[in-house]
């Protein structure tokens, strides 16, 4: 029978940018938190999984080598913006299954500034200008409005939301709250996308503890890992995170996130009704209220009367990003998954700096090249 | 009409005077792909017979590219969009036009080769991009029949 997973401990380096400190020191730095919290040292836990998308040969296994323990199977864990979902669904599974009690994952990363470049492009699609990732989200996000009653006005509120609820987050990069006039008003990256309307690569690590429910000690709420789901795309969708160069004119297949989210309300036994707190994927602002609609939060073509309603800012009836997002806390690849879920995890146990009164079940998303989506499911 | 110069890659598309983007149509789904490959990417089909696909097309989608990206040593601005094929594909495409206040959804778009820049050879760098169908995009740039 299939055991269930718990959250020992959680632990995060903020997010930012470090001069000083290597990829490693964040790692350290999270990971020490993590286990202290789950009170469990050397030997105490039998599997290590990392994500990283940039950080090259062996990033997990130096991390642990510095804190002296090693020996267990240390994997590090590519998949893009999903990374350290990822690591999360193979850690939750081996629990599950009976593998191990106990198991490590974290998520590291050091990027450098200004837009991404990806090995995931071919060399000519760079000299050829086919590379530039905020364009396909521009695309992305045009579309969304061309196809639903979204503005620029809507994109700026979601930037101007995530900024405030960020104000509070010791962790996040940018702390100053932000005005709609001021969104609209910095420079064009991407018609309709503006500068401060994408969220900065940068830098940080987050590390979680899992294992199987009633194998720790340990008082206060249990938080509980309902379903940690990664799904790619299904072909067909020219605007997929797959980013290809060429799609169908008859792109009825699901979105990724979809998938994803799918399986985790089946897997979790709950609906998106049911959730009190969410954390997603605002690489851009488009693609947080793209994410709305695709996680099942409203129907298609509801994203703008959610923003509109202010259902999902701070005192609403279901607010996203309560952490102020990546928009706020700008995004390490490998690490912003697991960000999310130290987030959903203090929002579970009640001490959030910005608590939603009374969150009893959370959902994390991400989703990124590949396509990688990730959907994790927690509950108190 | 067409610029002078050598592919950004060869197998992308031809050259002369009405330049046709190189794909696969698959022999089993029938559905059509590009860049050419010798696998469906739609139904993991292994037989695919070559196609030249449509030059001219309907816009879908599009922006434009402000800042430089990696490895990327044109100019700024230039457009970047999609463009439906009448053989039911959506093609990933530069767009000639780097106002996207002047392009709309639906507007019909005829394929030209671009230069991107000169290789050390001093030939120019050609891409494939999409114009509006009957405006002049400037010299040297090629512009699609009217």
């Amino acid at each position: 029978m299939s055991r269930e997973v718990e959250v020992a401990g959680v632990g995060i380096h903020p997010f930012g940018r470090f001069e000083d400190r290597t990829i490693t020191d964040m790692g350290v730095a999270a990971v020490r938190t993590a286990l202290d919290e789950a009170g469990v040292g050397p030997g105490g836990f039998q599997a290590a999984f990392c994500g990283t998308a940039y950080g090259g040969v062996a990033s997990g296994h130096k991390v642990l080598t510095r804190l002296g323990m090693t020996g267990m199977p240390i994997v590090d864990v590519e998949a893009g913006c999903a990374s350290g979902s990822a690591a999360l669904m193979l850690a939750a599974g081996a629990i599950r299954g009976g593998a191990h009690d106990t198991v490590l994952v974290f998520g590291i990363e050091k990027m450098p500034k200004g837009m991404i470049r990806s090995s995931f492009f071919e060399p000519w699609q760079e000299e050829a200008g086919l590379s530039a990732t905020p364009a396909y989200f521009a695309l992305r996000a045009q579309r969304l409005m061309r196809t639903s009653g979204v503005t620029k006005e809507h994109l700026a509120a979601v930037v101007v939301k995530n900024r405030r609820h960020g104000v509070t987050n010791p962790d996040a990069m940018f702390r100053a709250e932000v005005e709609a006039a001021a969104v609209l008003g910095s420079r064009v990256v991407a018609e309709p996308l503006h500068l401060w309307m994408l969220c900065s690569p940068n830098e940080g690590a987050a590390a979680v503890v899992l294992r199987a429910a009633g194998t720790g000690g340990g008082g206060g709420p249990r938080v509980r890992l309902r379903s940690a789901v990664v799904r790619s795309h299904l072909p067909g969708s020219v605007l997929s995170e797959s980013t290809p160069l060429s799609g169908l004119v008859e792109d009825d297949a699901p979105a990724a996130t979809t998938l994803a989210a799918t399986a985790a309300y089946e897997e979790a036994g709950v609906g998106p009704g049911e959730l009190d707190v969410v954390e997603c994927q605002d690489t851009d602002a488009a693609r947080e209220l793209l994410s709305y609609e695709e996680l099942g939060l409203c129907a298609p073509g509801g994203a703008a009367a959610l923003v509109d309603e202010g259902a999902t800012t701070l005192g609403g009836r279901l607010p996203v990003n309560p952490s102020g997002g990546l928009l706020s806390k700008g995004e390490p690849l490998g690490a912003s998954a697991l960000g999310q879920i130290v987030e959903l995890v203090h929002q579970l146990r009640g001490d959030a700096p910005n608590q939603v009164e009374g969150a009893r079940l959370a959902l994390a998303h991400t989703v990124g090249r590949g396509a990688n989506a990730g959907v994790v499911v927690l509950s108190r | 009409m067409t610029a002078a110069g050598v592919p950004v890659r060869p197998g992308l598309f031809t050259g002369g005077d009405a330049p046709r983007l190189l794909g696969s149509r698959c022999r089993s789904c029938r559905r059509h792909c590009f860049p050419r490959a010798g696998t469906c990417p739609y139904c993991a089909g292994s037989e695919t017979e070559p196609v030249e696909l449509s030059g001219t097309g309907a816009l879908w989608a599009w922006t434009a590219v402000t800042t430089a990206p990696p490895g990327y040593r044109g100019d700024v601005p230039y457009g970047l969009g999609v463009v439906e094929l009448p053989e039911g594909v959506r093609v990933v495409t530069r767009l000639t036009e780097a106002d996207p206040g002047a392009l709309h959804e639906g507007q019909a778009m005829t394929l030209v080769t671009v230069p991107l820049h000169h290789d050390e050879e001093g030939r120019a760098v050609l891409a494939y991009a999409f114009a509006p169908r009957g405006r002049a995009v400037g010299p040297g740039r090629g512009a699609g029949p009217t």
